[in-house]
């Protein structure tokens, strides 16, 4: 299984999760069908037209109905965003399994879902929700309730416990690390250049080579570059994760996330940055760092709220190894590799694991706050939404690009607060994926189908989608694929002893043949040649004769092979001279026929045969044979 | 020649002709040679020759080649080249065979040395300087030198290739040079046997399929015809027209750039201005038959042409217009302004170059806008000059870049796809767009022209450098356009677009990227300098947060920014822009603003700030700032009192601007102009005691001494014409207060001279007005501005010093060679 990331943008169904009781929140009027029916006005709130579910946030999981996830081997991971199910899988569904990742994805993995699991759990909710599900009901409802597919199989979220046990099961690998999968293929992770520890696959065997490319990057950030060249001469790419914000460049959105930061706060407003607690957040706050200065915004605190913002922010210093060049420099010198050391320790940088206990003794404004979650549904975010979404000095500026940051701003609703949307992407863009496959040359490349198109919104945009030859094989949700290839060879081991035993000869220049007379041993996908027994002793007991005989199987002498082909007119000299007279050759369309008409007789000559045809003369079948064998090689 | 250098001559040519003895340098071969130039154009050659008879020996002496370097080998030839520019002087070194032995076949050419492109240079730039007259043109003949100048032509070095090609038409012009007079227009069969020889090497080289040589041909014509304007020239395109006709039934073209190059060249020829000959066919039949790509510089060239047939002047202009075309018609549905998409015929091999690749794309479009934009201020462009459709055509053609677009089939879409994000073509295009705005635009495509602007200006995946083109772009729109008849304010368009823009540049004067900063910045002054007074600009500028954001730029990291930002305060204040000084309410404001400025100019680590401080200041001085009028004395005081202490030599220029500023204020304009016709002299008014005691206070006069031994020329000199004018403003009252011999005055003079070596310690004093005017007068000014004006190197430039430097650093390198043994 490739990946298991989770979709949670199901939670942007659901009402916020205040941290403190918020009035507005609570005094929202419950939603009632058409015909004034109320039944649902428990489970349904109507804020600015919109309709949400006023129940503890749930989650879609991925697919389970295709196959039977306890069938599951291996589970390969790109990067920590695309382990968020993990939990479900492992604990639920009988999956018994191992599960590879780097360290780095592990842990900031692990930061990741702890952080989800303390955002839900610390403002328990009483309310869970399942009438409206019901097909029937559903169906009665607006959208995008009414359109949220596999509503029966939302899940809430996983427990510390469940995350710590579906954890166990991983196995850590490092970047070029060889894994044997069952002797039946090799996979590799490979540096992603997209977040620390990500990886893309490399899956194969001796003679196929399948590559699965996923959330990589081609930009200069932070972790360690893309590694292209081993993805070379795969027979097929597997290309998934890709930028969501095609038309954004990075680059230029960092560019108005500084602009507008220092504009709200130069007029004394309030920033707000809803972000995970890793990733593009690292590289923020080192433009951040470059730029406060520049700005004249020295004196504004710069806040990080998060219940794991500290391991986050100390996990990344540590992480050298898979960062990028020079980064790794640093740790040389020694100097902590991320710039945000320095903003922390002078103070400009403050961390808390939440709004409660020292942050509001610290708290000052104007203020930039970093806090999650992106989703606007659960977590300090929520807080501040509520706190500063009435005044229009302040800004909220989305830089994750995981979800529609009108969906997300709808429970908010009237705000007067500016809101921003700066999607920060460093995913590959199309460019760079045309760039990349033509210096990859796979023999074929798989894609979602999304990729072969131009966005709806943009179906002009014909540079928006993968351009390839031969086209990308695409497929959609619950497709299933035969991969463009066949598996034709296998790799077998040949034992010292018995390749010490053969002899080759050499039929062309360059090229030896020996006959090999072994037993072929399968066990876990390997396939060995050893050594023939040797044949039984005749003292040996009658037994142990007989068990002998069972193994392997009865090893006859075995005739000669022969190679060679019968040049006809020297073949006709050797008759003549060996007496046989009248001989007549025809040519045919595969080779020759030579007539022994005094004899009766017909030698059928072609390419990969020779046949003798003679009426029961054993004695003249057998001298013949031996002068056709004349002409060719014995061994 | 001065008899110091005939006297080091002998030496020197014994170096050059010593092969163990390496001229260092090339640089002084060439200066060397630069100098017999200038000697031999003064005197006869032959004299020098016979009055150095060491230069007939080093001449001879590079006959002998393993005795030469390469180097002085080519100087050798290039000198004899000079010398025999001279008819006597040739007839002179030719008894001597010299000559034939230079430039001969049994000459240079057969020497190992041959192979050095130097040396082949420096043959046909001998040969160059010698064909001038009609015994060269013999020489030439005889010598076989013609033959090898043709084979030079493909030479590998493309230098030696050029020069090859130059002195052909050297030749050929020359041979031509008496005939035409004699003869008027000789056919070709008739001229003289060189000129017949390289005219039939050309058309053996046009009829020739191998590339290269065909360019040769053509580079050759285009150099005759650019150069040679005599009736001759005229039977020469008769007679090779027909052959560079053929050119064009080739497929493909070959050397197309050369082509377009002859024929806009021949078309340029004022001999061809009246007659006909075909000519005009022929660039029609080249524009129809070349790529887009090369057909442009042809088109463009064809319309800058005075006399131009009409019909011609249209197919030229229609190829021009024709990416635009493809881009327009591949877009839209329907086209809205006629014009354009008229004369589009064989618009598929256009579409071709636009489709076949993102580079070709955009350098069509780059080309193609770049050359419009060439077009339109001329004023014989074509017409009509179809403006709407353009606008349409480079909007579209904005839109694609940015993706905004929606193109309506799947030419466009490609188009969209391929334009996307090409920062060239938008630089190009917004260009473009920048420059149609000095024209008549219909009313209905400036606000899609506003809008397009705009987004360029706010999206965020602009580059900084198209964002400062785009920020010209809006400034030349905005500034041309037209005011509502009878209102004294904007247009309808006007104020809704400032109400959008100011949030823009407010985000960009916030950019990260001190390049965006520093444009913004750039803009918002030019737009406040025009704009300052109308009422719509105020309203949209104090209802917004620009002003402040100006302010505190003051203080950004990047010192080019905060020099834009002096500058953009500066033009606030000037016209009462300033936010908070605004208000009547804050009167401080403004001394802030003033003490903000004097604090950089004291304390900027950097020049660019300081410099733009000193300018404002000046600036403000001239317009009587209302902070500056209110203590003229005391402002100017404090100023140059920094200023003198300033490191950077631009600063202390720019504060002597400033003193020249106040005491033109004080005295009245220098001098009358040595143009003008002089007025009858007005009696002067006499000074009054306070006038003079404030030109003469020490902060001024100590600052302007100071400068003028300043170690920075331009310092100096700018001093020193600031004191002459002040001493010719006050001569008039010298000698009625003669101050004699007191103690100031000798107590100022002993400072002077101390300055002047250079120690700059000691103050002035507080000397009497009298003693700085004596002091004033005491000083050779003239003398001074005299030996300023003159080169730094002046010196070291003189024939003699380079004589002697040559020979000494064959000393050096002879003592390092004994050194190391």
């Amino acid at each position: 299984m490739l990946d298991c990331g989770l979709d949670m943008t199901s939670t942007l169904n659901f009402l916020p999760l205040p941290l403190v009781q918020s009035p507005r929140l609570s005094n929202l009027p419950g939603w009632s069908l058409k015909d004034g029916n109320a039944f649902l006005d428990k489970e349904l709130k109507e804020c600015s037209g919109h309709v949400f579910v006023d129940s503890v946030p749930e989650f879609c999981l991925p697919e389970t109905e295709l196959i039977d996830l306890s069938t599951v081997d291996v589970i390969l991971i790109s990067n920590y965003h695309c382990m968020m199910a993990l939990p479900y899988i492992t604990e639920h569904t009988g999956f018994t399994g191992t599960v590879y990742a780097t360290e780095p994805t592990v842990q900031i993995g692990r930061l990741l879902m702890e952080e989800l699991v303390n955002f839900i759990e610390r403002v328990p909710k009483a309310q869970s929700a399942s009438l409206w599900k019901n097909k029937d009901i559903q169906r009665l409802l607006p959208s995008p309730l009414k359109d949220a597919v596999e509503v029966s199989t939302w899940r809430r979220c996983y427990t510390m416990q469940e995350v710590n046990s579906a954890l166990s099961k991983i196995q850590l690998v490092g970047y070029s690390q060889k894994i044997e999968l069952f002797g039946a293929v090799q996979v590799t992770p490979l540096s992603s250049g997209y977040a620390l520890g990500s990886s893309n696959w490399i899956i194969q065997s001796h003679y196929e080579k399948v590559s699965y490319v996923s959330g990589s990057s081609l930009l200069t950030t932070h972790p360690q570059p893309m590694d292209q060249a081993s993805l070379k001469n795969s027979d097929v790419l597997v290309l998934t994760g890709l930028t969501q914000i095609p038309t954004a460049n990075p680059d230029g959105m960092v560019g108005e996330f500084c602009s507008n930061l220092a504009l709200t706060v130069r007029n004394g407003g309030n920033v707000l940055v809803p972000c995970y607690p890793s990733g593009v957040i690292y590289d923020l706050l080192e433009c951040l760092y470059q730029y406060i200065d520049s700005a004249g915004l020295s004196n504004i605190p710069f806040y990080f709220i998060s219940p794991v913002a500290n391991s986050s922010l100390e996990f990344s210093q540590i992480f050298a190894e898979w960062l990028c060049h020079n980064k790794q420099s640093k740790v040389y010198l020694p100097e902590p590799p991320f710039p945000h050391a320095e903003l922390i320790q002078t103070n400009k940088l403050k961390h808390y694991p939440s709004i409660h206990g020292d942050f509001s003794n610290d708290f000052r404004q104007p203020c930039v706050v970093f806090t999650g979650h992106p989703s606007l549904r659960f977590g300090d975010v929520v807080h501040f939404m509520e706190l500063w979404g009435k005044s229009s000095l302040n800004t909220v500026i989305f830089t994750e690009p995981d979800f529609s940051y009108l969906e997300a701003l709808a429970p908010y609703q009237p705000l007067a607060m500016k809101c921003i949307y700066c999607p920060i992407d460093t995913r590959l863009n199309f460019i760079q994926v045309s760039k990349l496959l033509k210096e990859v040359q796979p023999l074929h490349v798989v894609c979602p189908e999304q990729y072969t198109q131009p966005p709806p919104a943009q179906s002009h945009r014909m540079d928006l989608m993968i351009d390839c030859q031969p086209p990308a094989m695409s497929y959609r949700r619950a497709d299933v694929l035969a991969l463009p290839f066949k598996r034709r060879y296998e790799k077998i081991e040949i034992m010292p002893e018995l390749a010490d035993s053969l002899v080759p000869m050499e039929i062309k220049p360059g090229i030896s043949l020996a006959t090999v007379s072994a037993v072929l041993h399968t066990k876990d996908n390997k396939h060995v040649l050893q050594p023939p027994p040797r044949p039984a002793q005749p003292t040996s007991g009658k037994k142990r004769k007989q068990r002998v005989s069972e193994d392997v199987p009865d090893c006859q002498v075995l005739k000669p092979l022969l190679s060679g082909s019968i040049p006809v007119e020297q073949f006709v000299q050797t008759l003549e001279k060996h007496g046989f007279s009248d001989i007549k050759v025809e040519d045919t369309a595969k080779g020759h026929i030579v007539l022994l008409q005094e004899a009766e007789t017909l030698i059928q000559i072609e390419e990969d045969s020779t046949h003798i045809i003679c009426d029961n003369d054993e004695m003249l079948r057998v001298r013949l044979r031996d002068l056709v064998l004349k002409f060719l090689q014995k061994f | 020649m001065d008899p110091e250098c005939s006297r080091l001559l002998p030496a020197l040519c014994a170096v050059l002709a010593d092969p163990r003895q390496p001229v260092a340098d090339d640089t002084c071969l060439e200066k060397l040679l630069d100098w017999f130039k200038k000697v031999t154009e003064a005197e006869s050659s032959l004299l020098l020759l016979q009055e150095n008879p060491c230069l007939v020996e080093l001449l001879s002496h590079v006959l002998r080649p393993q005795d030469v370097s390469p180097r002085v080998l080519s100087f050798s030839l290039r000198l004899a080249g000079t010398f025999a520019a001279q008819e006597d002087c040739f007839q002179y070194l030719q008894q001597g065979d010299l000559l034939l032995g230079l430039f001969g076949e049994a000459g240079t050419l057969g020497w190992a040395a041959w192979n050095v492109p130097t040396v082949r240079s420096g043959w046909i730039q001998g040969l160059s300087s010698l064909a001038q007259h009609p015994s060269a043109l013999h020489f030439l003949a005889d010598s076989g030198a013609v033959d090898t100048v043709f084979s030079l032509q493909g030479d590998p070095s493309l230098f030696v290739a050029s020069a090859a090609s130059q002195l052909l038409v050297h030749i050929l012009a020359l041979s031509m040079h008496g005939e035409a007079v004699e003869h008027h227009s000789p056919q070709g069969s008739a001229w003289p046997t060189c000129a017949q020889k390289i005219v039939g090497h050309v058309e053996e080289s046009l009829r020739s399929t191998a590339a290269p040589q065909v360019t040769q041909a053509l580079n050759v014509l285009t150099t005759t015809f650019g150069r040679c304007h005599s009736p001759w020239t005229e039977v020469l395109w008769e007679q090779l027209s027909p052959l560079v006709a053929c050119l064009l039934e080739r497929d493909p073209i070959p050397a197309g750039h050369s082509l377009v190059d002859l024929l806009l060249s021949v078309a340029r020829s004022p001999v061809f201005s009246s007659a006909d000959c075909g000519l005009w066919e022929t660039v029609a039949q080249t524009l129809s038959r070349l790529s887009p790509t090369q057909a442009g510089p042809l088109a463009l060239g064809t319309l800058k042409l005075q006399h131009c047939p009409q019909a011609l002047r249209t197919q030229a202009f229609g190829i021009l217009l024709q990416p635009l075309a493809c881009v327009l018609k591949a877009t839209t549905q329907a086209p809205t302004s006629p014009g354009l998409l008229d004369g589009t015929l064989g618009g598929s091999m256009t579409v071709d170059a636009l489709l076949s690749s993102k580079s070709a794309c955009a350098g069509l479009l780059c080309q193609t806008l770049a050359q419009l934009e060439e077009l339109h201020p001329l004023p014989h462009r074509p017409s009509p000059w179809p403006q709407a459709s353009l606008l349409e055509a480079v909007v579209t053609i904005l839109q694609l870049c940015d993706g905004s677009a929606a193109p309506g089939s799947s030419v466009g879409g490609r188009l969209c796809g391929t334009l996307a994000g090409c920062v060239r073509v938008q630089r190009a295009a917004l260009d473009f767009l920048g420059t149609l705005s000095q024209g008549t635009s219909p009313q209905e495509l400036v606000p899609q022209v506003f809008a397009v602007l705009l987004e360029y200006l706010e999206s965020p995946d602009s580059s900084p450098t198209v964002l400062k083109k785009a920020f010209q772009a809006t400034l030349g729109w905005l500034l041309s356009s037209p005011k509502t008849p009878g209102c004294s304010d904007f247009g309808p368009h006007i104020p809704l677009f400032l109400g959008e823009l100011f949030p823009v540049l407010q985000k960009r004067l916030c950019s990260p990227c001190w390049e965006v900063r520093d444009s913004a910045l750039e803009f918002f002054t030019n737009l406040s300098r025009h704009w300052g007074g109308q009422a719509d600009f105020r309203q949209a500028l104090f209802s917004s947060e620009a002003p402040t954001l100006t302010q505190q730029l003051l203080r950004d990291p990047e010192s080019y920014v905060r020099a834009s930002a002096v500058t953009a305060m500066a033009q606030l204040s000037s016209q009462g822009l300033h936010a908070t000084l605004a208000s009547p309410e804050h009167p401080e404001a403004e001394q802030g603003l003033l003490r903000e400025f004097l604090n950089i100019l004291s304390a900027d680590s950097e020049g660019f700030p300081r410099r733009a401080v000193v300018q404002v200041f000046t600036q403000w001085l001239r317009d009587g700032h209302a902070e500056v009028a209110r203590d003229t004395e005391q402002f100017v005081a404090t100023v140059l009192q920094v200023v003198s202490q300033d490191l950077d030599w631009e600063v202390r220029v720019q504060g002597l601007e400033l003193a020249q500023v106040f005491l033109t204020q004080k005295l009245g304009q220098p001098g009358h102009c040595p143009y003008t016709v002089a007025l009858p002299e007005a009696p002067l008014p006499r000074l009054r005691p306070e006038v003079l005691r404030t030109l003469c206070q020490p902060w001024l006069l100590e600052f302007a001494f100071r400068a003028l031994f300043d170690c920075d020329r331009p310092v100096a000199q700018k001093a020193c014409n600031l004191l002459l004018f002040l001493r010719d403003k006050t001569a008039p009252y010298a000698g009625t207060q003669e101050t004699g011999d007191s103690p100031h005055l000798d107590s100022m003079e002993a400072a002077l001279q101390r300055w002047q070596a250079g120690e700059q310690g000691q103050p002035l004093g507080d000397p009497e007005p009298e003693a700085m005017l004596a002091v004033l007068r005491s000083l050779d000014l003239e003398g001074l501005q005299g030996r300023l004006a003159e080169s730094s190197d002046h010196v070291e430039k003189s024939p003699q010093s380079l004589l002697q430097d040559m020979l000494a650093t064959v000393d050096i390198l002879e003592e390092n060679e004994a050194d190391c043994y």
